[in-house]
């Protein structure tokens, strides 16, 4: 990072010494973001006639106003902060890991195939859904690793084919031969045993799945502040070539941190189905791999702004929902407004392909 | 029977909108900047398209809306990529988003709008012959225009002095730099270039083919796109090739669920993806050598 006015002769001299704190300027920085990025929401809302100001309003309040909306805003930070991490882990490598919604259907789709069809006694049907999720979804996400460190292919091109890929094949099981024989011709499995559901806890849908959340971001942050792995990781995504000739093995690198990025989103899959579903279905994500990737660019791929990137996507969620009821708003029109906040942040950052500590 | 003439149709009219796409992404790579925002720009176009067609009943007014669309939203990559530097993999692919985004938000109306699409026309003459007449020669004005349009782009890149001027910038910009040219302005003009071509595809996809506005009915043929340039090695006529192989692939699975060929329309419905995954695999060690020298950085993810 630049020093702001590390010249006397710059605007920047003008800046008094307070204002140079790197977390001045970060806290500065996503304010002029997110004040951008809400006025060009707000733009695109009156071209709609429809009145930005309580629509805003709105959104907030319905997130966080109430138990329910707080409890929502819960559940839906499960599958947006796995998958922001799920994009995180591969980015402090220097790989670009947009395959977090496929990584998803996949986790979902062993987890689910376990509960159903292992047999297992009670007791371990969750912990197999746990293994099954991290492990469906690292093999995906092994295939996209394994194309790049062996045929050099693309890891970003590569993981958008697979995403549909996996789509497809979760709808394949869900309408063929997973399908519920009592469930009324509609394309579900059987109702998950009741073993296989995460306990829930205080209030609404929130799930036992939430303690993911801190769980994989806490190993993180430890992983990536304090262990050689993650320094080297962090070696090969500045300079893959000066990491090599220091002799590290940087294959090895890219190969497991995509590995471990899709372990990551394969669980988010395994908690959507086991707690929120009870079941496999089409249209398990509203496109939760997606906003994850775009959390974890907005929180600098950084354990804790990941954390606090992906709360504010789950609130924008939220709050989308009721835009949609309330005004009769497109629920995907908050896509716009984390567009634009990306847009805002990656504008004002110059050059962000490094990833700062 | 009219199994193969069938997908052989199938395979223009669903290629054409395609080889749009990898055309623009073509153009913008040459230019050095790789643009994955590419699928927002086909949502922007086909979404523009049908919304200026129901409100003008005019389906050539409305390519030209999806052309305009397709080409403004290129805008904002541009601005990322050349003029703040932003890492063009995630400036694109929250572009996507935002096309996402704005298409769903004021497509919204005209989900169900009915809409005059845009005519088969069958050329008098050449589609009475037998076989390949219906083949070839009963398509909508696009498909007759994206051969030719490729060809041209082949001749400006490779026989004219602004192809050259292009193919510097994404080689080398400061040599090009040096030689007088305007890098910057280059790469605006071709990443914009390239989102009014996808903008077009867009426009063919929802005016000619479905006749109807599906939030996200692009479903990763832009991505597909993407894939495809580096297959043509970076080449508008090996472009045709890719475009008409993928238009070839999605129009034999929809002639075999057609057909009730008795394997899932699911797994059919993969192998497009998967056909261009192995293809890119295929091609991607050759080709690299034919990769324009600026982008050499971004696919390393260094850029």
């Amino acid at each position: 990072m630049t020093i702001i006015g590390s010249q006397p002769w710059r605007i920047g001299a003008l800046i008094p010494e307070w204002a140079r704190d790197p977390r001045v300027v970060t806290t500065a920085r996503f304010t002029v973001a997110g004040i951008i990025a809400f006025a060009v929401f707000s733009i695109i809302l009156l071209l709609d006639r429809a009145n930005p100001i309580t629509a805003v309003w709105e959104m907030f309040e319905s997130a966080l106003g109430g138990e329910f909306g707080r409890s929502e805003v819960l559940v839906k930070l499960v599958p947006i902060g796995l998958c922001a991490a799920a994009t995180a882990v591969p980015a402090r490598a220097g790989l670009i890991n947009v395959g977090g919604e496929g990584q998803f259907h996949i986790g979902a789709l062993f987890a689910g195939g376990l509960v159903l069809y292992s047999g297992a006694p009670d007791l371990l049907l969750l912990p197999l859904a746990v293994i099954g999720g991290a492990v469906g979804g690292a093999l995906w996400a092994g295939l996209a690793g394994g194309l790049r460190v062996r045929f050099n292919l693309n890891e970003a091109i590569s993981t958008l084919l697979l995403n549909y890929v996996a789509i497809q094949l979760v709808n394949y099981f869900v309408f063929g031969p997973w399908r519920d024989p009592d469930a009324f011709n509609w394309p579900f499995t059987a109702d998950f045993p009741s073993a296989a559901i995460p306990p829930g806890f205080w209030a609404g849908r929130v799930h036992a799945g939430l303690i993911l959340v801190p769980i994989v971001l806490g190993v993180l942050f430890l992983v990536f502040r304090y262990t050689r792995a993650g320094y080297e990781m962090r070696a090969v995504g500045g300079n893959a070539l000066a990491a090599a000739r220091t002799g590290i093995p940087t294959g090895r690198y890219l190969f497991w941190s995509l590995v471990a990025g899709g372990a990551i989103a394969g669980l988010a899959g395994m908690a959507e189905v086991t707690a929120i579903q009870g079941r496999l279905r089409p249209g398990i994500s509203i496109g939760y791999g997606f906003i994850g990737f775009l959390a974890s660019w907005l929180g600098g791929h950084r354990p804790v702004g990941v954390l606090f990137a992906a709360a504010l996507f789950s609130v924008l969620v939220v709050g989308g929902d009721s835009l949609q009821i309330s005004a009769g708003l497109p629920g995907s029109s908050v896509n716009i407004l984390m567009a634009l906040m990306l847009f805002a942040l990656l504008a004002g950052r110059r050059n962000t392909a490094a990833v700062r500590s | 029977m009219s199994f193969i003439p069938d997908v052989a149709t199938g395979s223009l009219r669903s290629g054409s909108p395609v080889l749009y796409a990898t055309l623009g992404e073509l153009i913008s790579e040459r230019a050095g900047i790789i643009n994955l925002g590419i699928e927002g720009s086909m949502l922007a176009g086909a979404c523009a398209g049908i919304i200026a067609t129901a409100e003008t009943g005019n389906a050539y007014l409305g390519i030209l809306a999806g052309c305009a669309a397709g080409g403004l939203l290129a805008v904002v990559h541009a601005f990322m990529a050349v003029t703040r530097g932003a890492n063009q993999l995630a400036s694109g692919l929250a572009l996507w988003f935002l096309g996402l985004g704005l298409t769903a938000f004021f497509g919204r109306p005209y989900v169900s709008a009915n809409i005059d699409g845009l005519d088969r026309i069958a050329l008098p003459g050449l589609s009475d012959l037998p076989v390949i007449g219906p083949v070839l020669f009963e398509h909508d004005v696009l498909t007759y225009t994206v051969i030719p349009l490729a060809i041209a782009i082949w001749f400006v890149l490779f026989r004219t002095r602004w192809g050259i001027h292009l193919r510097a910038v994404g080689e080398y910009p400061e040599a090009a730099f040096a030689a007088g040219i305007n890098p910057q302005l280059v790469q605006y003009l071709a990443v914009c270039a390239g989102g009014a071509l996808a903008g077009i595809g867009g426009a063919q996809l929802s005016l000619g083919l479905a006749q109807s506005w599906v939030e996200g009915m692009t479903n990763g043929r832009g991505f597909i796109a993407v894939a495809l340039v580096i297959f043509a090695m970076w080449n508008p006529l090996r472009a045709v090739a890719g475009a008409l192989l993928f238009g070839g692939v999605l129009a034999m699975q929809l002639q075999l669920q057609a057909r009730g060929v008795a394997v899932s329309p699911f797994l059919l419905e993969m192998t497009p993806y998967l056909v261009t995954l192995a293809v890119l695999l295929f091609w991607n060690r050759a080709s690299r050598h034919a990769m324009p020298e600026g982008l050499r950085a971004v696919f390393r993810g260094t850029g």
